[in-house]
């Protein structure tokens, strides 16, 4: 990851200094073992805090929403599965594609830090990858971890290692996780219960909700102008429920609109502050858009319309949900 | 533990008279239910309002503290609340009220003896209103009053009767009125408020109260420096969105100053001093 | 000072339960944080950070103010009743009461928050040390003692006992009803509690922001720091959510709304607010703050520049570090105030 890293500062170095580019997405080091924060680099001197290693979760797609309303050509580094919300917001109209510049970025899977602290470990004070081992230092003591372990679940989810957009690699494509079985098997297992206990999970789930906005704010599909939840005037504005009704419209009416441009980075649950099960409900979308229309992956090209915005003759009648929607 | 009554929670008065101003501008009057003022207050200071299911907003209060029967506010359709208040509200309605809230001009103190200057647009006078009446009450602890007041037309001038037909006889007292475009039957000046001011020839001895929108308090402040006032001669006072009204919610500060408790009243000098965020 | 038993903890929590309504930290959901006791809440004091701040004790997320009825032209207000039952908070680490002297400086100002109030009053605080500080605390930084946590109790955790003692009135009353719970601590009980004292502060310096130090320099300098250049790059990557401001322990804007019920009743109620959120100051006529460097800018203006002005120098910030925990995209006040540092040479 070291050498990814030194490879894509010298990168954005020569995009920026040739004028390639005004400006580059990519991460900054932070003060702790694991805080890398998404940052934008407009100088080639500012490159040297330049960083890559397995804490750069963020899908920083989002970001071009802002460059092309400053009209900024943007050098983006994207990991495989981040490149999905690139083609999104580019097929939403959301980004204009000559103010992109992509960047395909190799990685193996990002580490979860709630994953690590939750086997104990306090007080962190650096960790180390070798070879599908996480070493985990901290002022009371060492500990190694099996990488599987406390990868983030949206990696468990991979979608592998090839960039659905790229205008350029950074070296070699890494080999990614090998994804954890079939991605619906949660949706299956919820669709399984009674009504009763189904309405009851998502009670419980979308009750936990502080309303932060962070799955909104960070979500490639997510690219209003306004949203109808900042907008005073709307009945379902609330920062925070007026009624327990409404932070279960918030989820739910998010999940609607983002149906069939929903990427599945699995960004909104990472940054869930929570912990709520925020792609579940994108994944129930997903499954069931495979049923009723056949396999559709938002964001693997930024031209194929989704299949709800196209009309055919052998489209289901929206009645099929109801009927099918347990299957 | 004191069980006094949250300042959140507001008083009920009742609408007693509402006069149409301008197309988007009405002054509702406003009394106890049995009759009498909510509250006394000094002018310049606020008041929020509510329509119970509609949510509170902040006015500054157009009558005169001197007038000791009610309260007035001076209201222009603008957003959903005050839409609200223009479409809905008439005489009998009871509304909500709390207040006062903020500082006040000094008209206690600093006013005092001074020839002052009055500057508004539009429906800036609202603030300006509770001044003058209070110092034409007080005539003789004032000295000269100038009133120098722009609309976008002859319809758009608030309290027009009180500004053509009262202020002007009262002793020392003028009123400049100005309208943005020439118009059939106006014999008054016509152009902006900063070029008419200039037009007038206004030493820099008086105090000057300045109230309007914020382009044209700005321009009206590069024209007062230019005739040789000062920016601490210079009163102005501030709106941002509120909820409170008492400093604690937090989103109505420039800098440090919260402009519902430490404002709405600032001179020009204290303006420099903060933040450019208003 | 008193100890008490790992074995005869539940009968404490118990005794506490029947004195007021008990807060504890609760694993929930692989999650800790502070909860209602009950007789199955799995109680863990290890956690020193607790996901969420203890604040909404005393300033709730959401609390109905005053209910109007209206019916026709008429309209009648009823005040929301101010709360009167006793609550007893355990386990609240010194950054969390040290952020309560922070909201106190804003609500018990006056006009007093009446609401607010009536919970500090009617709380009794009991504090716990931290044994086990996290990479991301940095209480120390404000002079917090993370080994001697202030709050009308003290307690700190050494093995499996509890050793206890009371630091104000309220605390010893408290202490007085759980007589026959408690037992005299010995000479040898106080060491082991004066070496835990010293091994937490010794941790604490070892910590990744144990030295971490701001700047006081920063609130003399509020025009250049309100200009700096580092607002642009640091906002360039927030993502306008508000979660920083609703885990913060000192964080306190709120929002006034009504929800509108059925047959002319409506509730006021207020709610938590945010700086972050883009209708936070928006005005029918305009908003003063655009864009999200405004809204960045304001809330660590507000904890580094602005509250320090209002008072005496305090920081609104603690060292909770819970802004480093939760923050999707790694942005936080140490940041911050470090760049700003940097950037003005101070």
């Amino acid at each position: 990851m070291q050498k990814i890293a030194a490879l894509m500062r010298q990168k954005a170095q020569e995009l920026l200094s040739s004028g390639q580019v005004q400006q580059v997405a990519a991460w900054r080091k932070g003060q702790l073992a694991y805080d890398n924060a998404p940052a934008v680099f407009t100088s080639p001197e500012a490159c040297a805090d330049l960083v890559y290693d397995e804490f750069c979760p963020a899908n920083l797609s989002k970001y071009l929403l802002a460059a092309t309303k400053k009209k900024l050509k943007t050098a983006v580094f994207l990991k495989p599965c981040d490149t999905y919300g690139v083609n999104q917001l580019l097929k939403d109209n959301r980004v204009q594609r000559e103010y992109v510049y992509a960047i395909g970025t190799p990685c193996q899977g990002m580490l979860d830090i709630k994953k690590i602290r939750a086997h104990g470990l306090k007080g962190i004070t650096r960790i180390t990858v070798s070879e599908g081992v996480v070493q985990v230092e901290t002022v009371y003591g060492t500990q190694n971890l099996p990488q599987r372990d406390v990868l983030l679940d949206k990696c468990l989810q991979c979608k592998g290692n090839a960039y659905m957009i790229a205008d350029t690699e950074i070296g070699e494509k890494l080999a990614t996780p090998e994804p954890r079985g079939d991605a619906f098997a949660a949706v299956k297992r919820i669709e399984a219960l009674p009504p009763e206990e189904r309405f009851k999970f998502w009670q419980q789930e979308l009750s936990k909700c502080i309303r932060c906005n962070a799955c909104r704010d960070i979500c490639p599909a997510c690219s209003c102008e306004q949203c109808i939840f900042d907008n005073p005037a709307a009945p379902v504005a609330g920062k925070a429920f007026a009624d327990p009704v409404e932070e279960n419209m918030f989820h739910l009416i998010r999940a609607y609109h983002v149906a069939g441009r929903c990427v599945g980075c699995g960004e909104c649950a990472r940054v869930c502050p929570q912990g709520v099960k925020l792609g579940l409900l994108n994944l129930k979308f997903m499954k069931d858009i495979n049923t009723f229309y056949g396999p559709y992956q938002a964001g693997s090209d930024a031209t194929t319309p989704a299949p709800q915005v196209t009309f055919t003759q052998g489209d289901v009648e929206p009645s099929a949900a109801g009927q099918k929607g347990r299957s | 533990m004191c069980n006094c009554q949250d300042t959140l929670i507001p008083q009920i008065g009742v609408v007693t008279d509402v006069c149409r101003e301008t197309a988007d501008v009405k002054t509702y009057r406003v009394e106890k239910p049995g009759g009498g003022k909510l509250f006394e207050h000094l002018p310049g200071q606020c008041a929020l309002l509510s329509v119970p299911g509609m949510g509170e907003a902040i006015f500054s209060i157009t009558s005169s503290p001197t007038n000791k029967n009610y309260l007035e506010f001076s209201i222009k359709r603008c957003g959903s609340i005050t839409t609200y208040l223009d479409d809905e509200l008439e005489v009998g309605q009871e509304i909500a009220v709390r207040g006062p809230y903020g500082n006040h001009f000094p008209v206690e103190d600093k006013l005092r003896g001074k020839d002052v200057l009055f500057i508004a647009g539009g429906i800036g006078l609202a603030p300006m209103r509770s001044v003058i009446n209070y110092m034409l009450d007080k005539r003789d602890q004032f000295g000269s009053i100038d009133i120098v007041y722009g609309a976008r037309s002859r319809e758009d001038f608030v309290r027009y009767q009180e500004l053509t037909e009262i202020w002007p006889k009262q002793p020392k007292t003028k009123v400049h009125l100005t309208i943005d475009k020439p118009q059939e039957g106006w014999t008054g000046n016509v152009g902006f408020v900063p070029a008419f001011l200039k037009a007038l020839q206004f030493t820099p001895d008086k105090t000057v109260l300045l109230c309007g929108p914020p382009i044209m308090i700005k321009l009206c402040l590069a024209a007062l420096i230019e005739m040789g006032f000062k920016k601490n001669q210079v009163y102005t006072t501030l709106e941002l969105k509120m909820k409170c009204g008492i400093g604690k919610c937090g989103r109505c500060n420039i800098g440090k100053k919260y402009v519902c408790k430490d404002g709405p009243v600032f001179t020009c000098d204290e303006l420099d001093e903060m933040p450019d965020e208003y | 000072m008193f100890k008490i038993a790992k074995a005869k903890w539940p009968e404490l929590w118990q005794a506490l339960a029947r004195e007021g309504q008990l807060y504890l930290p609760a694993l929930v959901d692989g999650k800790t944080d502070f909860a209602p006791w009950q007789k199955d809440t799995k109680v863990d004091l290890l956690t020193a950070v607790t996901a969420k701040s203890l604040k909404q004790l005393f300033f709730a997320q959401v609390e109905p103010l005053m209910h109007f009825q209206t019916s026709g032209k008429k309209v009648a207000v009823t005040p929301q009743e101010l709360p009167a039952q006793p609550t007893i908070a355990f386990g609240v680490r010194a950054c969390d009461l040290a952020g309560f002297t922070i909201l106190d400086k804003v609500f018990l100002k006056e006009p007093v928050d009446t609401f607010y109030r009536a919970r500090r009053e009617n709380c009794t605080l009991i504090g716990l040390a931290c044994g086990f500080p996290e990479e991301t605390c940095f209480c120390q930084t404000f002079n917090i003692d993370a080994a001697s946590p202030a709050g009308d109790i003290q307690t700190w955790l050494v093995w499996d006992n509890l050793y206890w003692e009371s630091r104000t009135g309220k605390g010893q009353q408290l202490t007085a009803k759980l007589a026959a719970l408690l037992t005299e601590a010995t000479a040898e009980d106080a060491k082991l509690v004066q070496a835990q004292q010293t091994k937490i502060r010794e941790t604490l310096s070892k910590l990744p922001l144990g030295r971490l130090r701001f700047s006081p320099e920063l609130a003399k300098h509020e025009q250049e720091v309100f200009n700096s250049k580092v607002w642009e790059k640091l906002s360039a990557t927030c993502l306008s959510c508000c979660g920083c401001t609703y885990v913060c322990p000192t964080c306190h804007c709120y929002d006034v709304r009504d929800y509108a019920g059925k047959d002319g009743a409506v509730e006021r109620f207020r709610c938590w607010d945010s700086c972050m959120n883009g209708d936070f100051t928006k005005m029918a006529h305009g908003n003063p703050r655009k864009g999200q460097l405004e809204r960045f800018r304001q809330r660590y203006m507000h904890k580094l520049v602005y509250f320090p002005e209002d008072y005496e120098g305090t920081f609104a910030c603690v060292g909770c570090g819970r802004c480093l925990r939760i923050c999707p995209v790694n942005l936080n006040i140490v940041k911050v105030a470090k760049e700003l540092e940097v950037d003005l040479h101070v």
